[in-house]
C-alpha cells in the first residue's frame, strides 16, 4: 500500500484584492486502503486531495506520495497517482471509448497495436468491452464514470484519488462506480458526500473551513461531521 | 483557484484546454442559427461572435491559436462551418476570405484586452468594442478579397459591395463584448500570466 | 439540437482503411484542388460520380454521406438557381457537383481514419514544427481535444438556452451567451485539471 503524507500543508489562493487561505496547516499520514475525506461545500476537502497529484500546489509545508515530493518530483507523483472528477465529460478526452483509454497508454507503451490491446484488456475488466468503438458522449454518466476509472486504471497507478465520484450518478450508476472503487486493490482517496459509503472505508478526515477537524474511524468520524454540520 | 503546475514550454494544459474548447465555442456558434433565415442566402450565425469572444476571453496568443484550430477541425471533415458543411469545399468557396481572416481577428482583439491588462485596466466591454472595431476591418477587407478573387469582381467595388455585413457583424461585436467582460469578472485570472 | 456526425468511423479493411493518413490528407487536398479546378458541367458530375464510387467501396453508409449534404441543399438549390438565371446550367451543375464531391470525399476521408490515426498525421506534421517549440504531442492533443469538446459545448449552449427560456428570457441573446461563455470557460478549467492530473502535462 502507497503513503501519502501531509506535513504542515497550507494552501492559498489569490483574489483580486490579497488572497484567501483554502487548507490551513494539515498534517496527516495516509497509508490505509481507503480513505474518505467529507466535509461541506468549499470546506476545502477537493483542495486536499488535489494535492496529492500537484493540481494545487502548497504554499508552505510538503507533500510526498511514497517519499516523492509533489513539488518536486511531479510528473513521478503523477504516474502514481490517478485522479478521478466529479464531471466525467471533463475528463473524457477522446472521441471513442477505446482510444480515450489508449491516450492514458500513450506514454507507457509506444507500440500501437499493443497500446490498443491493453486498451481493450482493461475495458473488458470494467464491463465495457463491447462499447470500445462508441462515441464516448453515447456513454450514459455511469458508463463515462467507469470508463474514466479504466483510463485511469490503465497506467497502473498505486493511489487512486475520486472527487466526488458518484455526485452526478443515478442510484444504479453511483453504485456500479462505488463498488468498482472499494474492490480496486490500490489505495483509494475519496472525497464524497455520501455517508453510507464513507462509513465503508478504513479512515476518515473531517475537512472544516479549512482545518481537517477530526481524523479517525469512519463511524465515529462521519458521526462528528454530522453533529458540527446540522448543530 | 486551482492551477495548473505543469507549465513547461509556454502554454501550461489549462492553456490547452481553453484552446481547443473555444475551438469547439465557435463551432458550436457557427452551426446554431441565431436567426432563421439567411441574409443574401448567407446563412446568419453566431461564428463571429465566436471569433470575437475567443479573442476577447483569451487573448491574443490562446485566442488566435483557438480559432486557427478550429479551421483545423473543418478542414478535415468535420462539419463547424456555417451550413454546417465540413472539409475543404468551404476553403474553395467565396467566403474562403473570410475564414482566413478570422484567427486575425482574435489576434486584433486579443492584443487591444492585452494592452488593457498590461497598463492595469479591467477588461471592459468599451475595451472589447475597440479592438473589435479593428477586428471587423480586417475582416470585412479580407473577406472582401476573398469573394473579389473567386467571383473576378474589382476588389474595390467588392468592399463597397460587403459593406451590407457591417451592421450585422457589429451587432455580434456588441454582444461579444458585454459578454466577455462578464466573463473576465467571473475569471479575473485569465490573462494574468500574460 | 443536431448532433454532429462525430464517431462515425466505418471499421473495414478496404484500400481506403489502408492508406496512410498523411498520404491520404494530402491526396484528399490535392483531389480538392483538382476537383475546383475542373470546368463545364460533365467533369464535376464524372467526379462526382467517381467520388461516390470510392465511398460506396469503402462502405460508407448512405446514411453518413446524407448527413453531409444534407444540411447543404437549401443552399444548393439557392445556387443552383441563381447560376442558371444568371450564367446558364452549366454553371450551376459544375458548382453543384464540385461541392457535392467535396463533402463526399471529405466524409469518406472521416469514415475511413480513425481519430488516432489523424493524430499520429497530425503529429508528423507538428514535427517539421519542432525547432519553432511545438511540441507535437500536445498538437495532436489539443486538436482531438477541440474535435471531443463540440458535443460538450453543444449541451452547454443548449442548457443555457433552455435555462434562459424557463426565466422568459429567451428573447435575450445575452441572458443565453453571457453563462454560455462563463460555462465553457468554467468546463475548460476543470478539462486542464483533467489532462493535468492525467500527466499530459509532463514532459516525456
Amino acid at each position: 500500500m502507497a503513503t501519502i503524507e501531509l506535513d504542515d500543508v497550507t494552501v492559498t489562493a489569490p483574489t483580486a484584492d490579497g488572497e484567501v487561505v483554502l487548507l490551513r496547516d494539515v498534517t496527516a499520514r495516509l497509508t490505509e486502503r481507503r480513505v474518505v475525506v467529507v466535509g461541506a461545500n468549499g470546506s476545502g476537502k477537493s483542495t486536499l486531495v488535489r494535492l496529492v497529484n500537484g493540481l494545487v500546489a502548497a504554499a508552505s509545508g510538503t507533500v510526498r506520495v511514497d517519499g516523492l515530493d509533489v513539488a518536486t518530483d511531479g510528473p513521478a507523483v503523477r504516474r502514481r497517482v490517478g485522479f478521478v472528477f466529479t464531471q466525467p465529460a471533463a475528463q473524457l478526452v477522446m472521441p471513442t471509448v477505446l482510444e480515450d483509454v489508449a491516450l492514458s497508454l500513450r506514454r507507457h507503451v509506444k507500440d500501437k497495436r499493443e497500446r490498443e490491446a491493453r486498451a481493450r484488456a482493461v475495458l473488458a475488466e470494467i464491463g465495457l468491452a463491447d462499447r470500445a468503438d462508441t462515441s464516448v458522449h453515447a456513454l450514459s454518466g455511469g458508463q463515462q464514470q467507469l470508463l474514466a476509472i479504466a483510463g485511469v486504471l490503465a497506467c497502473e497507478p498505486t493511489v487512486v484519488v475520486a472527487d466526488e465520484p458518484t455526485t452526478l450518478l443515478d442510484l444504479r450508476n453511483a453504485r456500479a462506480v462505488q463498488e468498482r472503487l472499494l474492490s480496486m486493490e490500490q489505495q483509494l482517496l475519496l472525497v464524497t458526500h455520501d455517508l453510507d459509503l464513507a462509513r465503508r472505508c478504513d479512515r476518515a478526515l473531517v475537512v472544516e473551513d479549512g482545518r481537517v477537524t477530526c481524523d479517525d474511524d469512519p463511524e465515529r468520524a462521519v458521526a462528528h461531521y454530522v453533529e458540527s454540520a446540522l448543530s | 483557484m486551482s492551477s495548473t503546475t505543469t507549465a513547461r514550454r509556454g502554454l501550461t494544459t489549462t492553456d490547452l484546454a481553453l484552446v481547443a474548447v473555444f475551438a469547439a465555442l465557435v463551432a458550436v456558434c457557427s452551426v446554431v442559427a441565431a436567426l432563421p433565415f439567411g441574409v443574401n442566402g448567407v446563412p446568419v450565425t453566431l461564428q463571429l461572435f465566436g471569433v470575437f469572444l475567443a479573442g476577447a476571453v483569451l487573448g491574443p496568443v490562446r485566442g488566435f491559436l483557438a480559432v486557427a484550430l478550429y479551421l483545423a477541425v473543418g478542414a478535415v471533415g468535420v462539419p463547424v462551418f456555417a451550413g454546417p458543411v465540413g472539409g475543404l469545399a468551404p476553403f474553395a468557396g467565396p467566403t474562403a476570405g473570410y475564414l482566413v481572416s478570422f484567427p486575425l481577428v482574435a489576434l486584433v482583439v486579443g492584443l487591444a484586452v492585452q494592452r488593457a491588462r498590461a497598463a492595469g485596466l479591467a477588461v471592459t466591454t468599451a475595451v472589447v468594442l475597440v479592438g473589435g472595431l479593428v477586428g471587423e476591418v480586417v475582416c470585412w477587407l479580407v473577406g472582401a478579397l476573398g469573394i473579389a478573387l473567386y467571383s473576378d469582381t474589382p476588389y474595390l467595388a467588392t468592399v463597397k459591395a460587403t459593406a451590407v455585413y457591417v451592421p450585422a457583424d457589429l451587432v455580434k461585436l456588441v454582444l461579444a463584448a458585454v459578454v466577455a467582460a462578464a466573463v473576465h469578472r467571473a475569471f479575473p485570472q485569465l490573462l494574468a500570466r500574460r | 439540437m443536431r448532433s454532429l456526425p462525430l464517431g462515425l468511423q466505418v471499421p473495414g479493411d478496404t484500400v481506403w482503411h489502408r492508406l496512410p493518413t498523411g498520404r491520404k490528407l494530402l491526396g484528399l487536398v490535392l483531389l480538392g484542388v483538382g476537383v475546383v479546378a475542373l470546368q463545364g458541367p460533365w467533369l464535376p458530375l464524372l467526379a462526382l460520380a467517381a467520388a461516390l464510387a470510392v465511398a460506396l467501396h469503402a462502405g460508407v453508409p448512405a446514411r453518413s454521406l446524407a448527413l453531409g449534404v444534407r444540411p447543404l441543399l437549401v443552399l444548393l438549390v439557392v445556387v443552383a438557381a441563381l447560376q442558371t438565371w444568371q450564367r446558364g446550367w452549366p454553371v450551376a451543375v459544375e458548382v453543384v457537383a464540385t461541392t457535392l464531391t467535396l463533402v463526399v470525399l471529405a466524409t469518406t476521408f472521416t469514415a475511413t481514419t480513425p481519430t488516432d490515426d489523424l493524430l499520429d498525421a497530425v503529429v508528423r506534421v507538428a514535427r517539421v514544427l519542432r525547432p519553432l517549440g511545438v511540441d507535437p504531442e500536445r498538437v495532436a492533443l489539443t486538436f482531438s481535444l477541440a474535435i471531443s469538446s463540440i458535443p460538450v459545448v453543444t449541451t452547454l449552449f443548449t442548457q443555457t438556452r433552455e435555462a434562459a427560456k424557463a426565466r422568459g428570457l429567451e428573447r435575450s441573446p445575452r441572458a443565453t451567451l453571457t453563462p454560455f461563455a462563463v460555462r465553457t470557460v468554467a468546463h475548460a478549467h476543470a478539462v486542464g485539471d483533467a489532462l493535468a492530473a492525467r500527466g499530459l502535462g509532463d514532459p516525456d
